[in-house]
C-alpha cells in the first residue's frame, strides 16, 4: 500500500534537512567558557565576518546524524559482497582499543622517551606484516593502498636512479585497478597495458614480449581484480628481473592468501598492504585507509622516512633521510608517521587471529567465494573457468537478450536487502559482476542472497525488464540523476539569495 | 575464531557442492612450493580479554598527551572532542560503510559528505572544497601538483614558514614529475617579505604557497602576495595547519587565495600519534575541474527527490587511469565525518568562541613563558601557538620538562634536524584543554629548566 505522508517521512524511512536548514543563530551544541575579553595578537587579521555556520543543539545534531545513518548501508546491516573491497566483519574490540588512553592521545611530536610503547606496537605490527609475506623490510608510513603504490614506485624509481638507468616504461595488466596506471604516471613512467588471456591471466607471450631495457617494472596484482591467482607469477618475476626490472605487486587482494602463501616466495619486490581491506580496519565511508608497503632486499635502502628502528635504548624514530648510512630514502610521504590508529586496530585483529587463525580466514574467504560461484553458475555466466580465489566474477552475456543490464541487476538486489557486488570492474570483462563474500558470512547469507540473485535473474528471463529499469524502489532515494550532477555541479548548500 | 561462523559441517557441505576434495584444492594454481602447508611463525588466536590485556601493556607504556600538562602543537593539537562525536562515528552504518558506490543507499555517507563540503568551504572562505584528503601534508603536495595542471607550469615557490613536513612530501611528490620546488628556509626570528617572494616568481611558477599561521605561528595578511600571483599567472595556494584559527582569523579566501587546504584534525579528531587525519581542499569554482580527490554533488533522484552522488569522477583514476587528477582513491572517511559532526556540534557561535578561548590560553602562557628568565616569545603575531627563544637546546629543555611531567612543546630542532641554528628554540601550542594549572606547571617547570 502507498500514500503520501505529510511529513514525506515513512514510518522508519526520516527525511532529513541539511544542518545548514535547521540551524538557528541563537543555538549551539556546545557549552563553552564566556571568554575574558583579552586583547588580541592576531596581527590585526582578526576575523571580522561571519562564518556562515549554522547553530544546532546537541540533540538535534544527535538525531540528525542518527537518521543520516539510517539512509546507509553497512557490514554491520547486511551482506556487503563489494568485490575487491573485502567488506569483512570489523571487530568492536579493535575500537575500543584504538581508543585506548595512552594510544588515541598521543601527540605525534613527544619525546621518544614518552612513547616507547607506541613505538613498540608498530615495531610489532611491522613484524607480523613481515613474517606473513617473507619480506625482509616494510614502511608503515603509506596513508592509503593508492600512497602504497606511490610509495613502492617511487622506490623503484629511486632504485633506477641510483644505477644510473633511464627506464621509464612500467606495464600493467587491463584489468589492473585504476590507481596502477594513476600511479605509474605520477612517478613519471609511462604505461604500457599487458592484455590478458582467455583465463583471466596476465598473456605471458604479450608480456615477454614487450620487455626491453626501458622497462622499470610491472605492476600486478596477485591474485588479480579477476578473483585468479596469477599461475606465470613466478615466471613472470624471472623475466622481469632477467629484463632489468622490477616487480611491484598490488597486494590489494593479499586477504585471499594471508598465511597460505607469502608474497616473498613469488619473487615480488614491493607490495602494499590495504590494512582496511586484509586486516578488517574499517571502510568509514571511504577512508581512512593504510597501506603499509613490503621491500625486498634490493628496494629496501629506498623506503621513505620516517621508520623505527629498535637499538639499545630501545626503540627509535628515524626521522630525517642522512641518519643511517645503509638507507637512501626516496623521500617523505606523509605528515608524522603514519595511520597509528590503523596499525593498532590491525595489530589488535592479527593477534586476536593468530597464525591460524589468518590461515583459517584466508581459507574460508576462499571457499565461501567458490560456493558462490559454483551456486550462481547454473544462472549466470562465469567469467572465466577454474576454481576463483576469494572473489567470483561474471560477465553480464546472461542477461544478453534480456533488456536488463548489470546495473538493473544490481538496483534490484538493493531492494532485496543486500549490498551490490562491484560493476564494470574489471575492465576486462563486459558488464562485471565481482561478487566477494568474505569469510566472516554465514552459509545461510550466502544462500539467501544466491537465492536471491536466481530468483531475479529469473525474473529477467521471464521478460521484465521494465522493473529493473525502475528500480530500485524501497530504498530511502531511487536512481539519482548523475548526468545532471555532473553537467552543473552543486557541491555546497549556499543560503538562498533574494 | 570468533569471527570465522563456517561451520565443520558447512565446509564440508560447501567443498561438495563445490567438486573440491579440500580447501588447499581451492589453491590449485599457486605455483609449487609456495603453498604452506602450516601456520607461519606467529603467535596463535587469543580471545578478546588476552588482546585487550596485551595492548593496554603497550598503551601503558606511553604518556598520553591528555594525562600531564600538554603544549604540543607543529600540525596535530589537542582538543576537546565532544562524546556525540564518537557516539556518531562508531555507528555501523557509518563506520562500516564504504566509499558510496550506490548512491541510493549511500545518502547518509553523501549528505554528511555535502555538509562537510559546505563547512570546509565556509571556514576557508572559498567557493568549493573536496570530500578530503589523507592529510595536510599530502593535501599540500596535491595542491601544488593542481596549479602546475591549472597553470601548465612546472614550478612551485615554497615559502620558508611552510611546516618542514609539508615541504619534504611536497619535494617527494614533485620529485618525478619534473617539477621544481623553489624557495627560502625559515626563520622564527625573520619573516620573508612579500618582495622577496615575489623574487622568486618567474614565468614558470605555477604557484606560491604559504602557511596562515606560518609553522612558526605568525599570523600574516597575504593579499598582497596574492596580487603579485596573479599578475604574474600564478597561483596563491594557502596551507593550514590548524583549522581552529579561522574561527578567529580572517579566512585566506579574504586575500583571494586559488586553494586553501591543510590538516583537520583539529575539529573532531584525536591526536591518534600522527594518523588518521583528515586533509581538508578548497578552492575556487573556476578551478573545480582541476581538484583532486572525490566530490559528491547534489541532484534530484528519479522521483524528484532531493539526493546526493559523487560526481566528476571523470577527474578521477577509476575512469581516466594513468589520465586522472591524482591517483588519490580512498579518503579520510570517517575522519571528515567526525570534523562535521564536531563543526556542527559547535555552529557559529560555538566555533567562534573555541578559537577566542584557544587565543586567550595561548596569550595567558605567552606572557607566563616570557617571565620566566631565559626564555623569550619571538613572535608579534599568533594564534594558539608560537616560538620561544631558550638559553639552552630545546630538544634538552624537553627532556628535562619530561622529568617533572609536563610535554612543554616541540623543539624546532625535530622539525629541523640540519638547522643548528634553531637548536635553541620551542614551539609552544596552547588550546581551550590547557588549564591555568597547566600554564602554571610549564612556566615552573621551563624556569627549573634554565636555571
Amino acid at each position: 500500500m502507498t500514500f503520501a505522508t505529510h511529513t514525506g517521512n515513512r514510518g522508519l524511512v526520516l527525511e532529513e534537512k541539511l544542518i545548514f536548514e535547521q540551524g538557528q543563530p541563537d543555538r549551539t551544541g556546545v557549552d563553552l567558557p564566556e571568554p575574558k575579553g583579552t586583547k588580541s595578537r592576531l596581527g590585526g587579521l582578526d576575523r571580522e565576518s561571519d562564518v556562515g555556520l549554522p547553530g544546532l543543539s546537541e540533540p538535534q545534531v544527535v538525531r540528525h546524524f542518527t537518521r543520516l545513518s539510517q539512509k546507509n548501508f553497512g557490514i554491520d546491516s547486511g551482506f556487503f559482497p563489494l568485490g575487491s573491497c573485502t567488506m569483512k566483519h570489523n571487530p568492536r574490540l579493535n575500537e575500543k582499543v584504538a581508543r585506548l588512553p595512552g594510544l588515541a592521545d598521543l601527540h605525534p611530536m613527544q619525546p621518544e622517551s614518552t612513547v616507547q610503547g607506541a613505538l613498540e606496537l608498530i615495531d610489532t605490527c611491522a613484524h607480523w606484516l613481515l613474517v606473513l609475506t617473507g619480506m625482509p623490510a616494510v614502511s608503515m608510513s603509506p596513508a592509503a593502498g593508492a600512497q602504497g603504490e606511490l610509495c613502492g614506485m617511487m622506490a623503484i624509481r629511486a632504485a633506477l636512479d641510483a644505477r644510473g638507468e633511464n627506464r621509464r616504461r612500467v606495464l600493467v595488466p587491463e584489468s589492473a585497478h585504476g590507481t596502477n596506471p594513476a600511479t605509474a604516471a605520477a612517478c613519471g613512467f609511462t604505461v604500457d597495458s599487458i592484455p590478458a588471456t582467455e583465463d583471466g591471466r596476465v598473456d605471458l607471450a604479450a608480456f615477454e614480449a614487450k620487455l626491453g631495457d626501458d622497462v622499470a617494472g610491472i605492476m600486478l596484482t596477485n591474485p588479480n581484480t579477476c578473483g585468479l591467482f596469477e599461475r606465470d607469477v613466478r615466471k613472470i618475476a624471472d623475466l622481469v628481473h632477467a629484463a632489468g626490472g622490477y616487480f611491484y605487486c598490488d597486494g590489494a587482494n593479499f586477504n585471499a592468501i594471508v598465511g597460505r602463501v607469502r608474497p616473498a616466495d613469488l619473487g615480488i619486490d614491493a607490495m602494499h598492504i590495504n590494512l582496511h581491506k586484509t586486516f578488517s580496519t574499517p571502510h568509514g565511508g571511504g577512508g581512512p585507509g593504510s597501506g603499509p608497503v613490503v621491500f625486498s632486499e634490493a628496494l629496501a635502502p629506498y623506503a621513505p622516512i620516517p621508520y623505527v628502528v629498535r637499538n639499545e635504548n630501545g626503540f627509535h624514530l628515524v626521522e630525517t633521510a642522512d641518519e643511517n648510512d645503509g638507507m637512501k630514502p626516496f623521500g617523505r610521504l606523509k605528515g608524522f608517521h603514519g595511520q597509528m590508529g590503523m596499525f593498532i586496530r590491525a595489530l589488535t585483529y592479527m593477534k586476536s587471529h593468530g597464525a591460524d587463525g589468518l590461515r583459517q580466514a584466508s581459507g574460508d574467504a576462499v571457499l565461501n567465494a567458490n560456493y558462490l560461484l559454483a551456486r550462481l553458475k547454473e544462472k549466470l555466466s562465469v567469467a572465466f573457468p577454474g576454481y576463483c580465489m576469494h572473489e567470483a566474477l561474471f560477465d553480464d552475456s546472461f542477461l544478453k537478450d534480456t533488456g536488463v543490464s548489470t546495473l538493473d541487476l544490481a538496483k534490484a538486489i538493493i531492494d532485496e536487502g543486500f549490498h551490490p557486488m562491484t560493476m564494470y570492474f574489471p575492465l576486462v570483462v563486459h558488464g562485471a559482476l565481482l561478487i566477494e563474500p568474505t569469510e566472516t558470512e554465514t552459509k545461510e547469507s550466502i544462500d539467501q542472497f544466491c537465492d536471491a540473485v536466481l530468483s531475479l535473474v529469473a525474473k529477467a528471463e521471464s521478460g521484465d525488464a521494465e522493473f529493473f529499469k525502475n528500480a530500485p524502489y524501497l530504498t530511502p532515494r531511487r536512481r539519482l540523476d548523475e548526468t545532471a550532477a555532473a553537467r552543473k555541479p552543486v557541491l555546497r548548500w549556499q543560503p538562498e539569495t533574494a | 575464531m570468533r569471527y570465522l561462523p563456517l561451520t565443520r559441517a558447512d565446509r564440508a557441505a560447501m567443498l561438495e557442492t563445490i567438486g573440491a576434495s579440500s580447501v588447499e584444492e581451492l589453491y590449485c594454481d599457486v605455483p609449487d612450493g609456495a603453498l604452506l602447508d602450516a601456520p607461519v611463525d606467529l603467535p596463535s588466536h587469543l580471545g578478546e580479554m588476552q588482546v585487550e590485556r596485551d595492548m593496554q601493556a603497550l598503551a601503558a607504556k606511553n604518556i598520553g598527551a591528555s594525562s600531564v600538562p600538554s603544549f604540543l602543537g607543529a600540525g596535530a593539537y589537542r582538543h576537546h572532542v565532544p562524546a556525540t562525536v564518537d557516539y556518531v562515528i562508531q555507528r555501523g552504518e557509518f563506520l562500516t560503510a564504504y566509499t558510496p558506490y550506490q548512491p541510493e543507499i549511500a545518502q547518509g555517507t553523501l549528505q554528511y559528505l555535502f555538509e562537510f563540503q559546505t563547512q570546509v568551504a565556509s571556514i576557508t572562505g572559498m567557493d568549493v572544497a573536496n570530500a578530503s584528503m589523507w592529510d595536510g601534508a599530502t593535501s599540500c603536495a596535491e595542491a601544488v601538483l593542481m596549479a602546475c595542471r591549472a597553470t601548465r607550469r612546472k614550478k612551485a615557490v615554497l615559502s620558508g614558514g611552510l611546516h618542514p613536513h609539508y615541504r619534504e612530501v611536497t619535494e617527494t611528490y614533485c620529485q618525478y614529475s619534473d617539477t621544481e620546488v623553489a624557495g627560502r628556509d625559515g626563520n622564527p626570528e625573520q619573516q620573508a617579505t612579500v618582495e622577496e617572494l615575489g623574487e622568486l616568481i618567474d614565468d614558470q611558477t605555477a604557484c606560491v604557497v604559504v602557511q596562515y599561521p606560518d609553522v612558526f605561528g605568525r599570523i600574516q595578511d597575504h593579499t598582497r602576495l596574492a596580487d603579485l600571483c596573479h599578475a604574474k599567472g600564478a597561483l596563491l595556494v594557502v596551507v593550514f595547519t590548524e583549522a581552529v584559527a579561522f574561527g578567529a582569523i580572517k579566512s585566506p579566501g579574504s586575500f583571494g587565495a586559488d586553494i586553501v587546504c591543510g590538516e583537520g584534525q583539529s575539529i573532531g579528531n584525536a591526536l591518534n600519534y600522527g594518523g588518521p587525519y583528515v586533509g581538508l581542499f578548497a578552492t575556487t569554482q573556476k578551478l573545480v575541474r582541476q581538484m583532486p580527490g572525490r566530490l559528491c554533488g547534489e541532484t534530484v533522484d528519479q522521483d524528484g527527490k532531493r539526493g546526493f552522488v559523487l560526481t566528476l569522477s571523470t577527474r578521477e583514476q577509476h575512469i581516466r587511469r594513468e589520465k586522472a587528477t591524482s591517483n588519490i582513491c580512498t579518503n579520510s572517511g570517517l575522519c571528515s565525518l567526525a570534523f562535521t559532526v564536531h563543526m556542527s556540534l559547535l555552529g557559529e557561535d560555538g566555533y567562534r568562541r573555541l578559537a577566542t578561548l584557544n587565543h586567550e590560553n595561548a596569550c595567558k602562557a605567552a606572557d607566563a613563558i616570557d617571565a620566566v628568565p631565559g626564555a623569550s616569545v619571538v613572535n608579534d603575531s599568533f594564534f594558539n601557538e608560537f616560538t620561544v627563544k631558550l638559553t639552552k637546546p630545546a630538544a634538552e629543555v624537553v627532556e628535562a620538562l619530561v622529568a617533572e611531567g609536563v610535554l612543554g612543546g616541540v623543539p624546532l630542532s625535530r622539525l629541523y634536524p640540519n638547522r643548528s641554528d634553531l637548536d635553541n628554540y620551542l614551539l609552544v601550542a596552547v588550546t581551550e584543554t590547557n588549564t591555568d594549572e597547566d600554564i602554571a606547571a610549564l612556566a615552573a617547570a621551563l624556569k627549573e629548566a634554565l636555571a
